[in-house]
């Protein structure tokens, strides 16, 4: 749809836009290098599955509710439960109750914007 | 009326105001998520990762000052979303609010529409200047009066009262989004709004809330033959019938709903063809499209991928119209920003009122603005040093050679944490609002 008909000044720019296009791939290809010798095993479909996977499942814990019950009988014997520093870890003791497991409470604070 | 806009022409930013804490330790909380004006451009929402808004009020331009703008101030702020615990999927449901859109104003009260991953709930904030008073079996503070001690009738007044403005949940759009919703959009007919996670985007009406249709649907029957998702979607600014979807592989798909219910099949594809021999490793990612938003006019839309913006004519799908590098010296930077995860991060992109300046985030707390006509650029920066009211803002510069001019800024020395993924524009006006990691600037054009 779009005309073909390109001046001599437009050749030029087609030309210098060429040219830096170039250098840009060589750049990120560079890079690609870089990656891949880092991470050797990086898998053969880079934007594909594996990484669709992760952020579909963004969010995903665990919930064991044997763990959980597990826990909930040696609560008695505790305070209060700890949960463990690494709070990614999904089994056994670490999570203990289901108040644990909103790892964040609601922000009971006023915004600062507001202050 | 805005002028030619942030390229450098005729007009100057200059500082205006800074919302939120200087301290540098951010709580998580405090991460603003989102920026919007109001369709007049009066009111400002944010949202922030602790599902709370906040909504500023721009103030009457005094008689004293009529150089000034009005400045904006805190007019109402509440608890939109909570964390919440999804027991039968194990899935932690973050209260972060990903987007407010505002319904157009009809009466006195102002409504907003804001979501988190899975939810979306309509708000409504009114103002209550006048309560009643003088009643017969209440006293003043509520307590009920003794009925024997009444000996003559009344009727109650409404009297002045210092103003209040509350927010209440009017709607509550839950259960419709088994994936994260990345998209709210008001339809022109103001009846009804989509939302779009991942892989559906769905129809409501504002009324209804038990029920809502499906009227995209990419998720393939074999999810391992999952090759993309869908990244932002919006409703066209005035005709009701169309609406478009970017993808995390760089296309963008126009629908029309007057096709059929469902409309997987699209009525234009807009992709720009990648040559093959610059294929690499990074290219799908970097292609995702983070952002699209129609201009006002509705003749075109933009798009945001990693490096660069592009607008597109909606009558022409074979590629954009424009395209504006905003951080093209990043390229020789992708293997550290896919290690440290900065490769994913999603900007987001705003036309001004006239359709002629277009203005995105980079990091190191710059953010761009690109004048259409004029074909001119300009780098600025959100930060305190450059907070004195109505200071102008210096353009910035990174150097990418070795030879670093002075006040320029080498791309080793650029803060990455410090992101500029949020800004927006006022309707009518040069005012604009950009978001940094927990704080909100407003820069105004030097009148």
């Amino acid at each position: 749809m779009s005309s073909e008909n390109l001046s001599d000044t437009q050749m030029e720019y087609e030309d210098e836009k060429q040219d830096s296009q170039e250098k840009n791939a060589n750049l990120v290809k560079g890079e690609e290098v870089k990656l891949k010798a880092k991470y050797p095993g990086l898998g053969q479909k880079p934007g594909g599955s594996d990484f669709l996977m992760k952020r579909l499942q963004k969010g995903q814990k665990y919930f064991d509710s044997g763990d959980y019950n597990m826990a909930k009988a040696k609560m008695k014997n505790k305070q209060l439960p700890v949960a463990g520093p690494d709070k990614n870890l999904v089994t056994g003791d670490h999570i203990p109750t289901p108040q644990d497991l909103p790892q964040r409470r609601s922000s009971l604070v006023t915004s600062k914007l507001a202050g | 009326m805005a002028g030619a806009g942030g390229g450098g022409n005729d007009v100057q930013w200059c500082f205006s105001q800074v919302k939120g804490a200087i301290d540098d330790d951010v709580a998580e909380a405090d991460i603003i998520s989102t920026v919007e004006f109001n369709h007049s451009g009066e009111l400002l929402a944010t949202g922030d990762k602790g599902g709370r808004v906040v909504i500023f009020q721009q103030e009457l331009e005094s008689k004293n000052q009529p150089q000034c703008r009005g400045e904006y101030n805190v007019y109402s702020t509440f608890q939109s979303h909570e964390p919440e615990f999804d027991y039968l999927k194990s899935l932690e449901i973050e209260e972060k609010i990903n987007k407010i859109r505002w319904l157009p104003q009809k009466n006195a009260a102002q409504f907003l529409l804001s979501t988190n991953d899975k939810t979306i709930k309509l708000w409504k904030i009114s103002e209550r200047d006048k309560r009643p008073e003088g009643y017969n079996l209440k006293e003043e503070d509520g307590r009920y009066r003794d009925p024997t001690t009444v000996t003559t009738l009344r009727v109650p007044v409404f009297q002045p009262m210092d103003l209040m403005v509350e927010a209440s949940p009017r709607r509550v759009f839950a259960n419709a989004h088994t994936y994260h919703i990345n998209s709210i959009s008001v339809n022109s007919d103001c009846e009804t709004y989509l939302s779009a996670d991942d892989l559906r985007i769905n129809l409501w009406n504002l009324e209804i809330t038990d029920r809502s249709f499906n009227i995209v649907d990419i998720k393939p029957v074999n999810m391992e033959e999952l090759t993309e998702v869908i990244t932002a979607a919006e409703f066209h600014p005035n005709q009701c019938n169309t609406f478009v979807y970017s993808s995390s592989k760089g296309t963008i798909r126009l629908c029309d709903m007057r096709a059929s219910a469902l409309c997987d099949q699209h009525s234009k594809l807009f992709e720009e063809p990648e040559d093959p021999s610059n294929r690499s490793f990074f290219s799908e990612i970097i292609s995702s499209i983070s952002d699209v938003k129609f201009s006002h006019s509705g003749r075109y839309m933009m798009t945001r991928d990693y490096l660069s913006v592009k607008i597109w004519d909606l009558n022409m799908e074979s590629r954009p119209v424009e395209t504006y590098q905003v951080h093209e010296y990043l390229r020789s930077k992708l293997c550290s920003l896919y290690e440290n995860d900065c490769i994913f991060d999603k900007f987001e992109c705003c036309w001004n009122g006239n359709d002629s300046v277009v203005m995105t985030g980079s990091y190191n707390n710059f953010f761009r603005m690109f004048d259409r006509g004029y074909r001119q650029d300009v780098t600025l920066e959100a930060s305190r040093e450059s907070s004195k009211p109505r200071s102008v803002l210096k353009p910035r510069k990174v150097c990418t050679g070795g030879k670093r001019k002075k006040d320029e800024i080498s791309v080793d020395s650029l803060d990455f944490n410090k992101k500029i993924l949020h800004t927006a524009w006022h309707p009518q006006d040069n005012i604009i609002a950009v978001a940094t990691t927990n704080n909100l600037y407003i820069f105004q054009d030097k009148l």
